[in-house]
């Protein structure tokens, strides 16, 4: 048996299938003469470059060295003076509600208090299932998703490439997306999910649009999709109607008149520089929750320079997000989700005591369903059946088992959120969100504290 | 009675099943030093053509005709699990003429072996269920 190391992409197929554990794979040794500046990366760039003449691109989330903060946060616990709270013996809350919040209490006529609210969703736990179009993922990926949404009581969302027919089934646990290509919208489509997201960027690549390649646009894709067979699926950089607040506004409230305000609006944006600005004015545009996608999320394929340079941490943008709709008192009027590499439940704990209603995960997703992270899916050839359209490849990916362990890892995931919380004496979501008192610096200057809002350990 | 039952759709034909099998039924603790280097006598075997596959086994028919062609009575039926006793079986391939599944097939020895759902082995749990990578064979009550 021979193996071609200049093909291998290191996505572990082999390593895992082999019943003896036979099989590792290792570093090559070969290497260019590189040094601080010239890195062998780089030098690999140019040349690929110079041979094809074209933009690189690259898949997932960027792999460059940028500091991560929830790993410079810790969190608090009860000691003495308040008492820890056990969650096997006492009820703990994890679920919350997504939506615009009343700020007044309002009373009819007769003194009643008016108890109906503004459409929210109702998540069992604090975590979803973020954008991942049919297209960039396959039907059995999409399906494993749906099917561990609708058990775990959560939701998926089905990025911008409409929503198979075959879905329509889980729509009370589906997030249905409209982006700049308005790939697959309809009525119909409108009023299959739980919610609307309307796409205005995407934090691995911020700024610019999608493009999926006429090569995966088969039968059913170009079905779901409302798009010619074999034809380039472009989404553009800008949504072509919207240059401004008031321009969302009219599509968001279009979007409630199409789906006689029964549905949430999210408006999901990438973090960038002025994320709080733009927050500020999402949140008056009518929207119920704003979604916001940091630089470190995930991407099917995106320029490699544009993933690796562009746009800012989450961590950062959650807290400055917060605290300006706080300043302005129109917290309230959206919920705030957040994504882009949200990796454990203790980042889930520390996003939401930043200020977070929830969390969007879809890397930690892929990789419960089997990827390993071999960045390579705008290949088109995923071994594991996810970022693929290759009926041989895709049928590697068995629904029921994706399902069951997305179930698995979200279900764990609370567990551990449980006992986190309960060690601090927190017994509901609503209780630590914006908490930022449970959280504590660890190796970060003043600035990055400051945007934060957070003490320094030992302060 | 749970059987194993085999769905096409998933079966990728990455053969483990077989390897599985063997190794469960070489009596051996050590994958390695049962199959290394050895012919492979699995009791399950992957049939393919085209995209279309998967893996075929003893159904354990509630009327085996094996059983019934058996010259030898090697062939038995317990509580719906169908078994062989190697002593007795002749290696006269009557069984093999009348499975309509060619679910039996002649073991190292030159006797007959079929699938005994890892009952009659160390092992208790059909292994194959346990290795297959995409639940393409399953352990179930239909």
């Amino acid at each position: 048996m021979k193996a071609d190391e200049s093909k291998c992409v290191n996505c572990h197929r082999c390593v895992s299938l082999c019943p003896t554990r036979a099989l590792k794979i290792v570093k090559t040794d070969h290497t260019f003469k590189e040094n601080a500046n010239w890195k062998g990366e780089v030098i690999q760039d140019i040349y690929r470059q110079a041979e094809s003449g074209g933009v690189l691109l690259a898949s997932m989330g960027t792999p460059k060295d940028y500091p991560v903060y929830w790993d410079k946060m810790l969190v608090n616990a009860s000691q003495v003076t308040n008492p820890s709270i056990d969650p096997l013996r006492e009820p703990m809350e994890t679920r919350t509600y997504l939506g615009q919040k009343e700020s007044v209490i309002k009373r009819d006529a007769n003194g009643k208090i008016i108890t109906k609210t503004a459409p929210q969703l109702k998540l069992e736990i604090p975590i979803m299932f973020s954008a991942m179009s049919y297209g960039s993922i396959s039907y059995n990926a999409h399906k494993s998703l749906a099917l561990a949404a609708q058990e775990l009581g959560i939701y998926y969302n089905t990025g911008e490439g409409g929503l198979h027919e075959d879905f329509y089934q889980y729509g009370k646990n589906t997030i249905v997306q409209v982006a700049s290509g308005r790939f697959g919208v309809h009525p119909g489509y409108l009023n299959a999910g739980a919610a609307i997201e309307i796409k205005m960027g995407q934090g691995a690549k911020p700024g610019i649009g999608g493009h999926l390649p006429g090569s995966k646009i088969g039968e059913d894709i170009s079905k779901t999709r409302m798009i010619p067979l074999h034809s380039d699926a472009i989404s553009p950089a800008p949504h072509h109607d919207i240059y401004s607040i008031e321009d969302l506004r009219q599509l968001v409230f279009a979007l409630k008149e199409a789906t006689a305000y029964t549905k949430p609006i999210i408006v999901k944006v990438a973090a960038v520089h002025n994320i709080s600005a733009i927050a500020s004015g999402i949140a008056r545009s009518g929207a119920d929750i704003i979604a916001i996608d940091g630089f470190r999320g995930g991407t099917g394929a995106a320029p490699a320079r544009t993933r690796d340079n562009v746009g800012i941490p989450i961590e950062l943008a959650l807290a400055s997000v917060d605290e300006r709709l706080r300043q302005e008192g129109i917290r309230g009027n959206v919920s705030l989700v957040v994504g882009g590499s949200i990796r454990s439940s203790s980042d889930v704990l520390k996003a939401i005591a930043l200020g977070a209603d929830a969390v969007y995960v879809a890397t930690s997703a892929l990789i419960a369903l089997g990827c390993h992270l071999c960045r390579t899916c705008h290949s088109g050839k995923c071994n594991w059946g996810i970022a693929t359209q290759n009926p041989e490849l895709v049928k590697r990916l068995n629904p029921e088992v994706g399902s069951e362990r997305l179930v698995n890892l979200i279900t764990a995931w609370n567990h551990e959120l449980k006992e986190m919380m309960g060690g601090m004496g927190i017994n509901s979501i609503e209780a630590l969100r914006g908490n930022r008192l449970m959280l504590r610096g660890i190796g970060l200057h003043e600035t990055e504290l400051n945007i934060l809002g957070i003490k320094h350990a030992g302060a | 009675m749970k059987k194993i039952y085999v769905n096409e759709q998933w079966c990728l034909a990455c053969h483990l099943c077989e390897y599985y099998c063997a190794y469960a039924n070489s009596g051996l603790s050590d994958m390695v030093q049962a199959l290394k280097d050895k012919p492979l006598h699995p009791r399950i075997q992957v049939e393919q053509r085209g995209t279309v596959s998967f893996a075929v086994n003893c159904r354990h028919c509630s009327e085996p005709l094996c059983l019934k062609s058996c010259i030898a009575g090697a062939i038995t039926e317990k509580d719906g699990l169908i078994v062989i006793d190697q002593d007795k079986c002749v290696g006269c391939y009557s069984c093999i003429m009348a499975c309509p599944y060619g679910a039996l097939m002649p073991s190292e020895s030159g006797v007959m072996q079929k699938c005994e759902l890892c009952a009659t082995n160390s092992h208790g749990l059909p292994v194959c269920v346990q290795g297959c990578p995409n639940q393409a064979i399953v352990y179930e009550e239909r």
